[in-house]
């Protein structure tokens, strides 16, 4: 099979794909979302047409907001973020964002959160996606656990691991580049997006291992002597179009959702398409040439 | 082969009579989809209690009271469906706090809906410490936990409250004065407090303000106490009533707050149908081109699959949110995976030499154990992100979890029954044509 001969190819180019990643990550960093920094985000929806930004920020000065931002969203829209917000501020929000009648503004949807509640979402978020890992790996190590040669149960486990740890790593950058240039916030969803991307390419590379597990026991069963990287290689090949027809049909569904389904879930659509090519990827160019290449660092330690 | 078609048949009529019920409920509003705040338009309020005027034990009881209070309050003013409940939090930020979160379906007014809220009175008793002095009353107390300590009565006793005209001889004559009626539970426990404690002062405070802070002549035992704090007739009137609809036991603050507005709400819900609609006929476009025959009966079980799923909604049911629609979405092009499997494993079987119903059973088989471990690993996911979630997620986490375990039932049982029923032999050149995948290739 091509992907497994031409292995090192493929390392080269999931290594670049992972630098170009992480660089962008140190570069542009990412923009924290309301739910994990505290504070206030609030859509304002004009009727007739949205005043100019420097009026309204003159309204909002005025009203005593400080240290806000302000963001154009749609036709008609303004996104507004702020720290906590005084009674006053909150009751007279729509009324200032008009400033004074001129231009009439209704709130469509208005954020509050509190310092404790950012900082613990934050923190579960890290949790989270840790347990997801952990739980695979003792998973995927049990689910092997009859496939000890010639590469130990948790070794699969293992490289599902590192595939998981690139399938991170790369819409992490992605929303990082996203952030810089679209503004675009990391929140609950987006971290929501990544554990899902996280079960799905799992998903994936089982597939593709337990072929190999079958192929496995068949040659045992058969008494054949087979070298590890042609029954990989084989493994790969029988599971390659089921591995992209799977993909495509939750990418078609992943394209109408961001195309056509709501505002509010469309950067998760995207995180979740970039997400799923990534981890369809690494399923098939990363995680069986991983397991033939320690496989062979395995023999020659032997 | 007759039973494997009357039970293919009956299949198919158990799934348009979901269907109907799916449609019909909708339709009549008999049982509607559960919109989330987000879809339907309203606020949610996250408020934290402050619970340092609290014994320890009574922490699960006053949370209790608090959420009954307000959901009275609410309810009062005409909220229909509010949702009120209890949460622990703030363990993974280093601290641990008692929250109450308030859902308010159709109020899309942050600032109204605070201050409809705001308005229950909260109601507290503290113990003077043995050697502090009484602070001024009608003011607030800086450093009131210093000398004032935890008592054992709280405002969760409190039953009803009534204006009443001083008659006693030490106060004021005719002044305005609050009583307040416990419970048979508080006016033993307030028997016992003022028994234990004559001769202290008892504070009571009113929105976090002593409004009397009164010495303990004698014990009390008929589990009633007078409020005298300075009232004209009108203030000590309203409140009593306020009172009366029940009283905090502990002061909340807020700590966050959501409202969407019910245009935005529809508007998301109308785009996740419609997204819906086109990732189902996609999906059903692209396995009948790339499976022919096999594809037709997956697109069946993913009908299925969507209808059992909208009856599920209806019927467990599950709050669905604009992140629980994604899911979904995402679900239906999961759902066919199991059945890529299949018939990817059915076609090598065919090209092994095998007979169509041999090449189905075993491709059946040896499909089943990749598709168990892959749909684990969705599971462990979805639990995970179950206990992440802020009611957003557990949403989105709550569909994934049952759209996995729905779509595996539907893509292998359900699949499987058509397949066999159909009884075509894969012999001629036609059907194993049908059988055959990809685009050009026969």
């Amino acid at each position: 099979m091509f992907i497994v001969t031409h292995r090192k190819l493929f390392f080269a180019i999931t290594g670049a794909l992972i630098a170009l990643s992480l660089g962008v990550l140190v570069i542009f960093g990412l923009r924290l979302g309301t739910d994990f920094t505290g504070g206030t985000l609030a859509q304002i929806n004009y009727q007739n047409g949205r005043p100019d930004g420097e009026a309204l920020s003159l309204a909002l000065d005025q009203a005593g907001f400080e240290g806000y931002s302000l963001r154009g969203a749609g036709t008609n829209d303004y996104i507004l973020r702020a720290g906590s917000l005084t009674d006053e501020m909150r009751g007279n929000l729509a009324t200032t964002a008009s400033i004074n009648g001129a231009f009439p503004a209704t709130i469509a949807e208005l954020t509050e959160v509190g310092p404790t509640i950012g900082l613990e979402l934050r923190n579960k978020a890290f949790v989270a996606v840790g347990l997801v890992m952990f739980f695979i790996l003792i998973f995927i190590a049990f689910a092997f656990r009859k496939v000890s040669k010639p590469v130990s149960s948790w070794i699969y486990g293992l490289i599902a691991l590192v595939t998981l740890i690139h399938d991170v790593i790369i819409p992490v950058g992605f929303y990082s580049v996203l952030g810089h240039y679209f503004g675009a916030q990391v929140d609950t969803l987006f971290v929501t997006a990544i554990l899902t991307v996280l079960g799905f390419s799992i998903h994936d590379t089982i597939v593709v291992f337990d072929r190999v597990r079958e192929n496995l026991r068949v040659n045992q069963e058969r008494g054949r002597r087979e070298d590890f990287a042609e029954t990989a290689g084989r493994s790969l090949g029988q599971t390659f179009v089921r591995s992209i027809n799977t993909s495509l049909t939750v990418l078609i569904t992943l394209l109408a959702l961001f195309f056509l389904g709501p505002d509010s879930t469309k950067d998760f659509a995207l995180t979740l398409l970039v997400g799923i090519i990534a981890g369809t990827y690494s399923s098939i160019f990363l995680a069986t040439p991983l397991l033939v290449t320690t496989e062979r660092w395995f023999a020659k330690r032997r | 082969m007759l039973k494997r078609r009357v039970i293919a048949l009956i299949v198919l009529a158990i799934g348009a009579g979901i269907g109907w019920f799916v449609y019909n409920s909708q339709i009549t509003a008999s049982r509607p989809f559960k919109l989330g705040l987000d879809l339907s338009g309203g606020t949610q309020l996250i408020y934290r209690a402050k619970l340092d005027a609290i014994q320890g034990n009574t922490v699960a009881d006053s949370m209790a009271s608090l959420r009954d209070t307000i959901e009275r309050r609410v309810n009062l003013f005409g909220v229909s469906e509010p949702i009120v409940q209890t949460e622990h939090g703030g363990t993974l930020a280093g601290t641990s706090e008692e929250r109450l979160i308030v859902e308010l379906p159709g109020v899309t007014d942050t600032q109204k809906a605070i201050e409809l809220i705001g308005q229950t009175p909260v109601l507290e008793f503290r113990m003077l410490k043995a050697e502090a002095t009484p602070p001024a009353t009608g003011a607030p107390v800086p450093n009131v936990n210093e000398i004032f300590e935890p008592a054992a009565i709280t405002g969760q006793h409190l039953t009803s409250a009534q204006i009443q005209f001083n008659q006693s001889p030490g106060g004021i004559p005719n002044e305005p004065v609050v009583a307040l009626n416990f419970n048979s539970e508080g006016g033993k426990i307030f028997g016992d407090l003022t028994k234990a404690n004559v001769g202290r002062y008892f504070g009571i405070f009113l929105d976090g303000v002593p409004i009397s802070i009164p010495v303990i002549r004698e014990a009390i035992p008929d589990g009633t106490a007078i409020i005298s704090g300075n009232f004209t007739a009108v203030g000590a009137r309203e409140l009593a009533r306020n009172l009366s609809y029940g009283a905090l036991p502990v002061p909340i603050e807020l700590i966050g707050a959501e409202t969407v507005s019910g245009t935005l709400g529809g508007e998301a819900v109308d785009r996740g149908i419609s997204a819906g609609l086109w990732g189902v006929g996609l999906v059903a476009l692209f396995m009948i081109i790339w499976y022919r025959l096999p594809g037709v009966i997956s697109v069946v079980a993913l009908l299925l699959y969507v209808v059992a799923v909208l009856a599920l909604f209806k019927l467990i049911p599950v709050t669905l949110t604009a992140a629980g629609i994604a899911a979904f979405i995402l679900s239906i092009g999961m759902a066919v995976d199991a059945n890529i499997l299949i018939f990817e494993r059915t076609k090598e079987e065919l090209g092994n030499g095998k007979g169509a119903a041999e090449a189905i059973h075993d491709g059946f088989a040896r499909a089943w154990p990749s598709i168990r471990d892959s749909n684990i690993s969705s599971m462990i996911t979805a639990v995970i992100l179950f206990w992440f979630g802020t009611s957003l997620i557990k949403g989105f986490a709550l569909v994934l979890g049952l759209g996995v375990l729905v779509s595996m039932l539907t893509a292998i049982s359900v699949s499987r029954t058509f397949l066999m029923a159909l009884g075509i032999d894969a012999k001629g050149g036609f059907s194993r044509w049908l059988f055959s995948s990809g685009i050009f290739k026969t």
